[in-house]
């Protein structure tokens, strides 16, 4: 709901089409290029009418926006696939380049490192937006781990048909994350928070996880 | 026989535990990174250096008939004997027939990751030639019969002390930690066997089409005595290693030094151009340049992963790779290690052998971010998946995720997968980790996020409803 929140905020009416599910990721990056498309035309056709989607992934994004229109290239509903990817943002994308917006009257104590999820900083390059926003944030202190940009090990599928590479990048990316003292760790992506999540548990630290939204939204 | 995928497992699920290799790889990756980032900072501008690399390496590749017809006809000009090996069996086979035809006794070798390929060193052996590596980490891989654990720093997964213990086993040397000494202990063995060596066998780091020459980049000097002191020398080149004019160099010497090494430049950069000509003092008597095709051609007719050919071996994908980082080098079983092995091994060597590799990817894209001529490579290993599916789709996947689309085409029953979900989660602890445990994959090392009480959904619907 923090993403509602934060949406209101700022004076934006929000819909949410309750027949929506998933973007379809998973069987693409799995190579069931015929599945993904199945479940994706479900979505393009459910988000037809919306003026613009807000999504709170920086993978779901990446995916409506990036793989959408190569998943259907020389399709007969390429342009359908191409218009929603022109209006669909990923949230930070959304509030810092589309709305300008860089302070959305949050207020939240603590220090705090960003963790880049892969699809949101290099499918759709945001680096600064989600930093930019937390910069704004009363009383939150942001620092940098080092290598924030390598990857969590979750990459979907690959974390549980791989697990142990998933898990010892799970642990490098932690350790980074440790050594930085935060008490919270704060990414644009789920799947990433669930993997760190994951790991940092089973390490016996008490860093908290929390999605960029649900920063945002406290005030 | 075990399959390429169970020995990859296996080696990765060794490796990933393994902590003293990881720190020692994240120690001298973090080295690599600092020298790197400060030689790419002397480029007035990389990022333009990379578009640019990467349409000279388009051109190139996309018209290469011509630009190794001009490569070979310049270089048979000056006495140079050309073969075009069409596979690995025919370059092996060139490549004996002119050392027996030489009565050559002994090889040296400097480091070319296209021998690897074709396995030219077994080969030699087992015909009764002595081969030595003079390229110092291949030379300590040698020494050890392992093959290259990375292809630009073969020799990067070891320390001091294990060289020095190698050393000391295999050569008698007394032991030392002293990287100059280790050097030395070498270099004297390797000396003596420049002078020995009947035939020098070299790579090339690209083949330059407008002048008919090759160009070698090193550091340590190996590879100009290795193809200078002995009569013959034979130069391996993958016929995609071509630039269209030698002013190219002036862009892809300082790149590849950097991206590869962060240096600005390696030590040693040469250009051969035939034997020794009428009146020269020096040079190798024989100069044979053997092209290989080895499938590459079956990639160039591949439009959408041709660009995988623009490849310069230089590394720095699997510097940056966190599977890399973790798996090592040994795991991929390969002879190009990383992503760009993951992406051009099946073409190389068949898609349903090697499609694991393309699997086993976060699919986090740092690679093609660091790329210097800008291949694609995350979406190549996309790409190799869906091709995988295509030609041959497992009854398990194909049954997975034709029940994950008709589920998720469905609300209701996507739905109630997670409200059962939700009901069942509290009891799961009781299988955790167990092999009934649908989650074992996950659970056994990681903690599983409770799910929210409340979906969105239902969280929608109260907000809709006050």
């Amino acid at each position: 709901m923090s993403i509602v929140q934060v949406l209101e905020r700022l004076g934006h009416t929000v819909d949410y089409p309750e027949a929506q599910t998933c973007c379809g990721q998973p069987p693409f990056n799995s190579g069931y290029w015929d599945e993904a498309r199945a479940v994706a035309e479900r979505q393009m056709t459910i988000f037809r009418d919306a003026e613009t989607v807000v999504i709170a992934s920086g993978s779901c994004g990446a995916m409506v926006k990036v793989f959408y229109p190569e998943l259907f290239d020389h399709h007969p509903r390429e342009v359908e696939a191409k218009a929603l990817a022109a209006k669909t943002f990923e949230f930070s994308d959304f509030l810092v380049n589309q709305l300008g917006v860089l302070d959305v009257g949050a207020r939240f104590p603590g220090r705090a490192t960003f963790h880049d999820g892969c699809h949101g900083l290099r499918e759709l390059g945001l680096k600064e937006p989600p930093r930019q926003l937390l910069q704004h944030v009363q009383g939150l202190e942001l620092v940098e781990m080092r290598e924030a940009e390598t990857c969590c090990g979750f990459g979907g599928t690959f974390a549980v048909k791989f697990p142990m590479i998933s898990t010892a990048m799970g642990e490098v990316k932690c350790t980074s994350i440790a050594d930085t003292g935060a008490d919270y760790v704060i990414s644009n992506d789920s799947s990433c928070l669930m993997q760190i999540r994951g790991v940092l548990d089973r390490q016996g630290k008490s860093i908290k996880t929390l999605h960029l939204a649900e920063v945002l939204a406290q005030t | 026989m075990k399959t390429h995928a169970r020995e990859f497992n296996e080696s990765a699920r060794r490796y990933t535990v393994d902590l003293r290799h990881r720190d020692l790889i994240q120690k001298v990756l973090a080295g690599y990174y600092t020298k790197r980032d400060e030689y790419k900072n002397r480029f007035q501008n990389w990022s333009g250096a990379r578009d640019l690399a990467a349409e000279i390496k388009w051109e190139a590749i996309n018209h290469l008939d011509r630009y190794l017809d001009e490569f070979v006809s310049k270089l048979e000009a000056r006495g140079t004997k050309v073969f075009w090996a069409p596979g690995a069996q025919e370059a092996r086979d060139y490549i004996v027939g002119v050392a027996r035809q030489h009565k050559v006794r002994s090889i040296i070798k400097s480091k070319s990751m296209t021998a690897e390929e074709i396995h030219l060193n077994d080969a030699l052996e087992k015909e009764g030639f002595e081969v030595i590596e003079s390229d110092l980490g291949e030379y300590i891989v040698q020494l050890r019969r392992e093959p290259p654990y990375h292809l630009v720093f073969p020799a990067m997964h070891l320390t001091r002390q294990q060289i020095s213990d190698l050393f000391h086993d295999k050569l008698g040397s007394e032991p030392t930690n002293n990287p100059e000494d280790l050097t030395m202990i070498a270099r004297r063995v390797m000396r003596r066997k420049y002078c020995e060596a009947d035939m020098g066998i070299s790579g090339a780091n690209f083949a330059i089409a407008e002048t008919g020459m090759i160009s070698i980049t090193e550091n340590e000097g190996n590879a100009r005595l290795t193809t200078s002191l002995p009569k013959i020398h034979v130069a391996l080149v993958g016929i995609e290693k071509v630039l269209p004019k030698l002013s190219d160099l002036a862009l892809f010497l300082p790149m590849l030094a950097t991206a590869g090494a962060g240096q600005s430049l390696t030590c040693y950069n040469t250009l051969y151009g035939g034997p020794r000509q009428p009146g020269e003092p020096d040079g190798p008597e024989e100069f044979h340049v053997v092209l290989l095709d080895n499938r590459r051609t079956e990639l160039l007719a591949d439009a959408e992963q041709r660009e995988a050919l623009h490849c310069i071996r230089c590394g720095a994908c699997l510097n940056v790779c966190p599977i890399f980082k973790n798996v090592g080098g040994h795991s991929y079983g390969t002879t190009y290690q990383g992503p760009i092995g993951s992406v051009i091994t099946p073409h190389l060597r068949g898609l349903q052998n090697w499609k694991h590799l393309s699997q086993a990817s976060s699919l986090c894209g740092a690679c093609t971010e660091t790329c210097p001529v800008k291949i694609n490579l995350h979406r190549h290993l996309l790409h190799n998946r869906r091709n995988a599916v295509r030609s041959h789709s497992s009854h398990l996947g194909k049954f997975f995720y034709a029940g994950f689309a008709f589920m998720m085409r469905r609300p209701a029953s996507y739905q109630l997968a997670t409200r059962l979900a939700r009901v069942a989660q509290p009891w799961q602890h009781l299988i955790r980790g167990t092999i009934i445990d649908p989650l074992r994959a996950w659970t056994k090392t990681r903690s599983f996020p409770r799910l929210a009480e409340k979906s969105f959904r239902e969280l929608w619907r109260e907000r809709q409803t006050p």
